[in-house]
């Protein structure tokens, strides 16, 4: 699929093909850490950081793979690389630059191997993504995720305040939450689509 | 981590050598399978196209697949040449040519959608339309694929070379649905316009790059 | 998992484990991804519990064999490897049964790497037992794990598109639910699962407290 724009591949990431609200994708840290805006917020952005470093990694390891025709290591060499990856960029950041160190440090070990960032590494692959169109989808991807994690986020601080029975605390109840979400998120399908 | 600093650490070298050992064996299983499943894989992939191609190509009994580039029409090869757009070619029991179907793939509603259609050379008409994947809406964008009037638009929908060959006579046009006026225009699907947009808009893209490569080469495909 | 002052589970216990006490989907809410994205027709649903069984008791089976030769250091790596392997045999055999139900199950059957079920199992349980309970615990992890999906995408399929394995059950007449086949159904049929079993247990406390009491012996 080389025509589709740049931009088409940001906003259908972002709204009409949302990771985790319309794809499922990243589904445990959405539910885990969306009680509270102020963690909402960094896991996003520390997500959105690990996806960037996953895509460059799959878009390389993808050339290499296909080279030398060994496509059945793919999925080998994609969780391995990346979840090393995502290691050395956190010693690198600890020794460089500890102040985002401790603003994203204690995420990064939790997002590794959540499957929204090898959901990014296989889709940009199965949809033969080039480069720059594999960088925006890995942004628009984390953006997207950031977007509905502080959505919830918020949602979830609102429901502290309001009284809900018991039955239906926990799980269950941010599960209806992010139906609703998802439905509101369906109204930006065929965005992009027209002429 | 910490309670395994507090305990004896591991030399190096043990393990290098574990994960070097595991990775092996995983490496060995890995490629049996990969040669175990091998033949049945491309034997399945080739029937579905198969199955696919002669759908809308009726009265199809086998196929060819061909690449088309600026220089004309080869036989495909492992590797697709970039820029090159890929047809089958569809011929009946004796040998003779019965269809060319090509991959169409545009934007819709939810996702890409992904058909393949027919070319009737003989007519120059496209004559038949599948789907081959979409993510639309259920009840809704699936239409492009169960309702017979939309069906309709693709039982010979013009496709004729303008004078110099280089393009399509005339593009195209998905219209609002009770608005067909010429031929080379696709009555869209009341509800589904933005699908059915798709649909013609992907076989536009995809006819303008092929059908002008195609028709001077068009006996190379028939002496086969 | 073998806590110490603790009697042993029966290999029977260990088996239903993970179809009731501990349900994957049910009860410890893991794995979702797969289950919401596969599950909008029992066929669907089934096949990938078939597939997650699979690499669940294989991949168990290896690290439970290899327990004592990893070094601590490096165990999660291994089992990361270990599982990537299995999910890659999976990959391939499903192309070779069915290139549809390959098509229908999608990126999802390489994202099994990422299901947190098979991870959690290798570590906690699979990592300090022997291969024999191990294999029965991740049996019955497996089969709970296909019992909730199946549970969510037949009613799925059901609501929203009103057939059970493709045979339609209400006739033509029937306007189906598209929505609940959309992403926002999965959604609302999970949570109401869920909200049906935290109803369950609040309803039954009396009834649910001595079989709590005989399998911890």
């Amino acid at each position: 699929m080389g025509d589709i724009s740049v931009g088409q591949i940001f906003l259908a990431a972002v709204l009409s093909n949302n990771f985790v609200l319309a794809m499922f994708l990243g589904l445990c840290p959405f539910l885990g850490v969306s009680g509270q805006l102020k963690t909402a917020a960094p896991m996003g952005a520390a997500t959105t950081f690990v996806m960037l470093v996953a895509s460059l990694c799959a878009y390389g390891l993808n050339w290499l793979v296909v080279h030398f025709d060994l496509e059945f290591l793919r999925l080998i060499s994609y969780i391995v690389v990346i979840a090393s990856a995502v290691q050395l960029v956190e010693m690198v950041l600890k020794k460089y630059s500890p102040a985002l160190f401790r603003a994203l440090g204690i995420y990064l070990p939790l997002i590794t191997t959540n499957c929204a960032v090898l959901g990014v590494a296989l889709f940009q692959t199965a949809r033969e993504y080039s480069f720059a169109q594999s960088i925006t989808f890995a942004a628009g991807a984390g953006a997207g995720f950031t977007l509905a994690l502080v959505l919830m986020a918020g949602l979830r601080e609102r429901l502290h305040l309001s009284k809900v029975p018991n039955v239906v605390q926990g799980t269950a109840l941010s599960l209806m939450l992010a139906g609703m979400l998802s439905l509101a998120f369906m109204g930006f399908a065929g965005l992009g689509a027209g002429e | 981590m910490n309670d395994a600093t507090a305990m004896a650490v591991t030399p190096g070298r043990v393990m290098i050598a574990t994960l070097g050992l595991v990775a092996t064996l995983c490496g060995v299983l890995i490629v049996s399978t990969y040669h175990g499943t091998l033949n049945a894989v491309t034997a399945n992939k080739r029937i579905a196209l198969e199955r696919a191609v002669f759908k809308v190509v009726p009265g199809a009994a086998s196929m060819k697949e061909f690449v088309a580039t600026a220089d004309g029409i080869a036989p495909a090869g492992p590797q697709t040449p970039t820029g090159a757009v890929e047809f089958y070619a569809a011929y009946d029991q004796a040998g003779a040519l019965k269809g060319i179907a090509a991959e169409g793939a545009a934007t819709g509603y939810a996702d890409v959608v992904r058909v393949l259609y027919a070319y009737d050379p003989a007519t120059q008409a496209i004559s038949g339309l599948g789907v081959v994947s979409m993510r639309e809406t259920p009840g809704i964008g699936d239409k492009i694929y169960t309702d017979q009037a939309f069906l309709a638009n693709f039982q010979a929908l013009d496709v004729r070379l303008s004078a110099d060959g280089k393009a399509l006579a005339n593009a195209i046009k998905v219209v609002k649905h009770g608005t067909k006026r010429n031929p080379w225009e696709i009555d869209a699907i009341s509800g589904a316009t933005v699908t059915s947009k798709a649909v013609g808009k992907g076989i536009n893209e995809s006819a303008q790059r092929l059908l002008p490569r195609l028709a001077p080469n068009l006996d190379k495909l028939r002496g086969n | 998992m073998a806590i110490p002052g603790q009697k042993q589970l029966t290999h029977m216990e260990e088996f239903m484990e993970g179809i009731w006490k501990q349900n994957p989907v049910f009860v410890m809410v893991l794995g979702m991804c797969p289950v919401l994205a596969v599950s909008v027709s029992a066929v669907n649903a089934l096949s990938m519990g078939v597939a997650t069984t699979f690499v669940l008791v294989c991949s168990t089976l290896l690290v439970s064999l290899i327990r004592k030769v990893v070094p601590k250091e490096v165990r999660i790596a291994t089992y990361i490897v270990i599982i990537a392997t299995f999910v890659t045999i999976v990959d391939y055999l499903i192309q070779a049964i069915s290139l549809k139900l390959y098509d229908a199950l999608g990126a999802f059957i390489q994202l099994i790497v990422v299901n947190c079920i098979i991870l959690g199992r290798a570590e906690a349980h699979a990592s300090k037992n022997p291969p024999l309970r191990t294999v029965v615990n991740a049996m019955g992890m497996g089969l709970g794990f296909t019992i909730g999906l199946f549970a969510l995408g037949s009613v799925r399929e059901i609501l929203g598109a009103g057939k059970l394995f493709g045979v339609s059950l209400f006739g033509p007449d029937f306007q189906p639910w598209v929505v609940m086949v959309l992403p926002p159904g999965g959604f609302f049929v999970l949570g109401t699962w869920l909200l049906l079993f935290n109803w369950l247990k609040q309803r039954k406390p009396a009834a649910a407290q001595p079989v709590e009491a005989h399998v911890h012996g």
